[in-house]
């Protein structure tokens, strides 16, 4: 099909102000009579609140000072469920957790006044590790520690062992990660009477803060207004956390009566917000004489933090994806979200996929050791097919070819010569740099699971101006992904028009239609689609009422807008998502049609590794997918290689330090992400099968680079070492002690 | 910013004798500021003690590099960019450039001063393995006149230095008798670039006739100081390079060091590279 | 309350033009600029010099504006991103960020164009390792890099071809 702006690297919408510092984030805006607000963090990881001190020569009288009791509504942040407080009233669940807000125009003295705070905390006993939470050490949340379970059965696991010629058997572990935008998180709040509470903020969700503060202040919807800044960075650490930000910046602003900017500095971000869930995953798997998996036994926790917040969520899609894109007759999944006494983890690009497919690509290489086949045959014998049935029960039925996606990141890495080459020179006991290849399989999933688009039932809203000016009005964000560009890309193809001539308009829950929460590699895919419908709506009234004729031009577009304008008034369309009749769902039995699609993919990881050093280094990195039409490759690949750094962080420099609860290693000093040196060239290769219900054929991308890289990278150190990695991040200090078993 | 600035004062003196004289008229009071890579990191995080700083950047008397037959001397305000671009420091004084160039990256290297990174007495500071090394010696000035110490004897304790209230570091001088030695240094940071080391190896010897006539070598985060490891090196002179002396010279410097656990390592991941890098310098003195 | 040192006037010359303000002897010098100066394009990412969202200029050199005590700016000549593109034309390297993807969630980017600038003021022709080296202080969360390498590449080739 021929196509005017789809498949094209048009430039980003907002990269101009973006390149000449134009563009405004949270802390670049200023209001008139604006003060600070900081928030006072329980020093215990879980207890009950005995007093609250305001010590030291501080001008208390000055400040604005809210706790629990200065709440209107409920105390919490509704999300899921209401569990977490916005301000602990009586007792404390995690270190770090928000007691008392304080608000001065002077933020030096602010925070002079935070440090003369004395919360005094009657100490509780508490637990720290899954193991200690599965094992009940203490009750901390509900009647088990147990957020949420998951049970996926396909046919008979237990009737499969007594076939099998190879059972294996292996546990599998993840840590936490921090998401590490590089702008922190910040909101400013307004409250008055006449126009109710307003919040102006850095976050990837304007519906979800809008509904917590409806509950927090006990206000109806129109009383409300969320408005997206400029956003720097999310990667799922501004899905849930901003609510919070939000909640108190509201709570300082109602108080004081004046606007207040709450904006936290890396430490404060670090140590109090969200973190990738950590994780433990056992696997059981059994296969005939010739490598075909009979059954695959599953069991995956996650660590969900002292509240629910999203765990369930976090929690379906890793269980959803532990099996990965294999034909396998018999699965059992059992799986579970537990609490512990540490700030909650949250979101994060991949969204719980990254850590069973971690467990899973690693287990599927010590497979095919202990069947004696190289992995990447395993593999071939094993994936999945058009018409062949995913772990949860649905059926493929997209066109895939993983084997071919293979072949071709093969060929591009050089694996199969490589590998031979490095397993030759690493026998040699002289040499010190050790190399090795690995690979990684995997799909993911994008969109809402099962019946979450239904439920969502997103909505967009588009109108043409009289200039012809074509306004999308979603509450989709940008964060750097792209957003804007693709729907302007879409909505041009659609009215075959210039992107010029497409204007995003900026996220604020008073105008723009919820278009649901930019996560889950949702947007392209599902609101992208609801933009390319909208557009073609606007195209038909223009047509249907003659304003237009084929073959138009831009001039001719924006002359019938306003002929269509003068005589019918505002041209606007208003779309809303309907989910296929042929996709189902059953969420009791967890089974069904998981994702309308899925993207498909294969990744080569190249590394060498200094045995005397233990460190580890990335040489090369091919990375190939096929995600249906890609809307413009530029964008497309700059998500490939930005996930697949955060990947390579993940598996290898990702570290935090945990002590009793609380992150110790808070800054960007000692908890290490990649820079420029540290990295391999990352080289991304896409396959295109337009997908029939996407924009233009185009399926979701953003989180599928999460999903492959660290396993990639652990399969590769295993065969240039000989180690058997199963727990990420591998640091040097626990490589070189395991480097020392093997060559002792 | 968690300081409360209004707490902080700075001035600039005039010249390196009016620094001095304020220094000297309120004892242990006003304290140096130079490139503020480490102070201000204090400052950010509400962690500086002392509040009053005299910006001394500006001190024509502390800045400069002279070479002389014997010397080569630096200011303390040089900062690591000057050490990379110095051409007699690069032929002669690799392991000082290499600990500059792996010193953080382009912007602390141009703020960043030899003098700061003495007088800050970080354990896992990176110049220092270097400078001791090279037996740097270095000129403390005070209003009461200078005087010089051997750089290698400076660290007394865990952040306790040969440095008194009313003291500067002023210069920097480096013997030019190591410019035949070979020279090895390897930093083993937390990532390849903008690390804080996890442990740092300096070392140097003169080999004639397959023999160590004479070396030195010093390690950083190994022990509560900079730490020259002067038993390892009785050991080695005389010695031929090689896996004869390599157990020996190994446990020797594994009795010498004392390691810790922090968040950015453990003691017997700095212990077992410590000894493995050892192994490497002597191969690059075999070789 | 501690006592209160008293606020000083720096002068300095920014981004071509005489500036003044009045500040703290150690505020920050990247809060003056956001705060005084009004020019927000420079960013903070940490506060202690590890992420180079806050890179300027001073006198030619690349410093973190957060690690700068304003007294120090003293006399000084800065150039911070508001001062790149000349008119309504943007620097090569803002051009070349802006076709070839170096730009994606924006924040780390003045920081980055201006540390990739004074890259090629001291490299015109740098080499792969120059580049990495050079811009290894300023962290990306977004690109891992690939992009942003490829607009300096971009900005290079474009020099030459005016040249
Ligand atoms: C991002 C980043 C990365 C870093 N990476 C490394 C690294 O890899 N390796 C490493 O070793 N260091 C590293 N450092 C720290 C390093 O930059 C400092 O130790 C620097 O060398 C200190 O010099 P300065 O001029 O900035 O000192 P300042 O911060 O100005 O002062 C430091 C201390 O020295 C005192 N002082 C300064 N000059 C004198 C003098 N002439 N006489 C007496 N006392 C004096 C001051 O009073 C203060 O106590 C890093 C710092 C940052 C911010
Ligand atoms: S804010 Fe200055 S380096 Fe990060
Ligand atoms: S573009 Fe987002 S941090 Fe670089």
């Amino acid at each position: 099909m021929e196509t005017r702006v789809i498949g094209k690297s048009v430039p980003r919408k907002e990269g101009r102000k973006k390149v000449t510092g134009r563009a405004r984030y949270v802390d670049d805006l200023s209001f008139p009579g604006m003060l600070h607000g900081v928030t006072v963090r329980s020093p215990a990881a879980r207890g009950r609140i005995r007093a609250i001190r305001f010590e030291g020569e501080i001008p208390w009288h000055e400040f604005t000072v809210v706790t629990a009791k200065d709440i209107p509504g409920k105390n919490c942040i509704a999300l899921l469920i209401e569990d977490q407080p916005c301000l602990a009233a009586e007792f404390v669940n995690h270190p770090e957790e928000a007691i008392v807000l304080l608000a001065h125009h002077d933020k030096y003295l602010l925070e002079e006044a935070r440090r003369a705070v004395r919360i005094e905390i009657e100490p509780l006993p508490a637990i720290f590790s899954i193991e200690d939470s599965r094992a009940r050490k203490e009750i901390i949340w509900g009647q088990d520690n147990i957020f949420k379970s998951f049970c996926v059965d396909k046919g008979d696991v237990d009737g499969a062992w007594a076939s099998a010629a190879f059972v294996v058997e292996g546990r599998y572990e993840t840590g936490a990660q921090e998401q590490l935008y590089i702008e922190p998180q910040g909101m400013i709040a307004q409250v008055s009477e006449a126009e109710g509470v307003t919040v102006w903020g850095s976050l990837q969700c304007p519906h979800y803060v809008h509904k917590a503060l409806m509950v927090l202040f006990g206000l109806p919807r129109e009383r409300i207004r969320v408005v997206q800044t400029e956003t720097g960075g999310g990667f799922g650490g501004k899905e849930e956390y901003p609510s919070m930000i939000a909640a108190h910046a509201a709570l300082l602003a109602r108080k004081s009566g004046r606007p207040v900017k709450i904006i936290y500095d890396r430490a404060e971000d670090m140590v109090a917000t969200t973190k990738r869930h950590p994780s433990r995953t056992r696997h059981v798997t059994a296969l005939s004489r010739d490598g075909r998996l009979l059954a695959m036994d599953i069991d995956f926790t996650v660590d969900g933090g002292a509240y629910e917040t999203l765990s369930p969520v976090v929690l379906s899609r890793g269980t959803i994806h532990a099996a990965g894109p294999y034909a396998c007759p018999n699965v059992r999944i059992r799986s579970r979200a537990v609490a512990t006494n540490a700030p909650p983890h949250g979101a994060f690009r991949g969204f719980g996929a990254p850590q069973s497919v971690f467990a899973l690509e690693r287990h599927l290489d010590r497979v095919a050791e202990a069947v004696g086949i190289a992995p990447d045959e395993l593999r071939r014998r094993n994936f999945i097919r058009e018409g062949q049935t995913l772990a949860v029960g649905q059926v493929v039925k997209e066109k895939v070819d993983m084997n071919g996606l293979m072949e071709r990141a093969f060929a591009l890495s050089g694996y199969h010569a490589k590998r031979k080459k490095f397993a030759a020179a690493n026998s040699d006991p002289r040499g010190a740099i050790k190399k090795g290849i690995g690979f990684a399989s995997f799909l993911h999933g994008a969109g809402f699971t099962g019946s979450g688009e239904e439920y969502l039932a997103s909505e967009v809203a588009m109108e043409a101006m009289a200039d012809g000016t074509v306004h999308i009005l979603a509450g989709s964000t940008e964060m750097g992904q792209g957003t804007n560009t693709i729907f302007a890309q879409i909505a041009a193809e659609a009215l075959r028009l210039d992107c010029e001539q497409i204007k995003i308009i900026q996220p604020d829950t008073a105008y723009v239609a919820n278009s649901g929460p930019t996560v889950a590699s949702r947007t392209a895919m599902i609101v992208g689609k609801l933009v390319e419908t909208a557009g073609l709506g606007l195209l038909k009234s223009l047509t249907d009422g003659e304003f237009l004729q084929p073959g138009y031009t831009a001039a001719d577009f924006s002359r019938a807008c306003g002929e269509y304008v003068a005589k019918h008034g505002p041209l606007k369309t208003f779309v809303k998502y309907e989910h296929p009749r042929d996709l189902h769902w059953d969420d009791l039995k967890y089974s069904g049609d998981a994702y309308g699609a899925y993207a498909w993919a294969v990744y080569v990881a190249e590394v060498s590794v200094d045995i005397r050093t233990a460190e580890v280094r990335v040489n090369d990195f091919v990375a190939v997918q096929e995600v249906g039409k890609v809307i413009n490759p530029v964008l497309a690949a700059g998500q490939i290689e930005g996930g697949v750094a955060q990947g390579i962080g993940f598996a290898l420099y990702e570290n935090v330090v945990w002590q009793e609860g609380r992150m110790v290693n808070a800054q960007m000093t000692n908890y290490v992400m990649p820079t420029s040196v540290d990295l391999p060239a990352i080289r991304v290769y896409f396959e295109e099968i337009p997908y029939g219900r996407g924009p233009a054929g185009a399926k979701g991308l953003g989180e599928l680079p999460l999903d492959g890289t660290a396993p990639a990278i652990a399969n590769a150190i295993a065969q240039a070492t000989g180690v058997d990695v199963r727990q990420i991040p591998i640091t040097a200090e626990t490589l070189l002690e395991m480097l020392e078993g093997v060559h002792a | 910013m968690r300081a409360y600035l209004p707490a902080y004062e700075m001035e600039t003196p005039r010249d390196l004798e009016a620094a001095l004289g304020r220094m000297a008229s309120e004892p242990g009071v006003w304290r140096p500021f130079a490139g503020g890579t480490d102070l201000m990191v204090l400052l950010e995080a509400g962690k500086l003690p002392h509040q009053k700083f005299l910006n001394i950047w500006n001190l024509a008397e502390l800045r400069g590099m002279e070479v002389s037959s014997e010397h080569v001397t630096l200011g303390a305000l040089t900062t690591y960019t000057e050490v990379q671009r110095n051409k007699t420091l690069l032929r002669e004084f690799p392991l000082l450039c290499r600990a500059a160039a792996e010193t953080g990256s382009v912007a602390t290297q141009n703020r960043g001063t030899l003098g700061g990174n003495i007088a800050n007495a970080s354990p896992a500071a990176d110049s220092p393995p270097a400078l001791i090394v090279y037996d740097a010696e270095i000129e403390i000035v005070s209003a009461g006149g200078s005087r010089w110490v051997h750089y290698a004897s400076f660290h007394t304790e865990y952040k306790k230095m040969n440095l008194h209230a009313g003291e500067l570091i002023r210069r920097i001088r480096l013997l030019r008798t190591h410019a035949q030695w070979k020279q090895y240094f390897r930093k083993v940071g937390t990532r390849r670039a903008q690390a804080i080391s996890k442990i740092c190896f300096a070392g140097a010897a003169r080999v004639e006739a397959g023999r160590i006539a004479d070396v030195r070598i010093a390690l950083g985060s190994v022990a509560p100081t900079v730490l020259h490891a002067v038993r390892v090196e009785e050991l080695l002179r005389g010695q031929r390079p090689g896996s004869a002396v390599l157990q020996a010279a190994q446990d020797a410097l594994n009795a010498e060091i004392a390691p810790i656990d922090d968040m950015r390592s453990t003691a017997p991941y700095r212990r077992n590279v410590a000894r493995n890098l050892l192994a490497e310098f002597l191969e690059v003195l075999a070789g | 309350m501690p006592e209160r040192a008293r606020k000083i006037r720096v002068s300095c010359v920014v981004n071509g033009g005489a500036a003044s303000f009045e500040a703290y002897p150690m505020a920050r010098l990247l809060d003056v600029l956001r705060e005084e100066l009004k020019l927000t394009g420079t960013k903070e990412g940490c506060g202690e010099g590890e992420c180079g969202a806050c890179s300027i200029e001073m006198d030619g050199a690349l410093v973190n504006s957060c690690l700068v005590p304003a007294l120090q700016a003293q006399g000084t000549k800065i150039r911070t991103i508001e001062g790149l593109a000349i008119g309504g034309s943007l620097h090569a390297v803002q051009q070349a960020f802006l076709t070839h993807g170096g730009a994606q969630c924006g924040i780390c980017t003045p920081g980055m164009i201006l540390a990739a600038a004074n890259l090629l003021a001291r490299y015109p022709q740098p080499d792969d390792a120059q580049i990495r080296e050079g811009l290894s202080g300023n962290l990306c969360r977004c690109t891992g890099y690939m992009k942003i390498f490829e607009s300096v590449v971009a900005a290079v080739r474009r020099a030459e071809t005016r040249a």
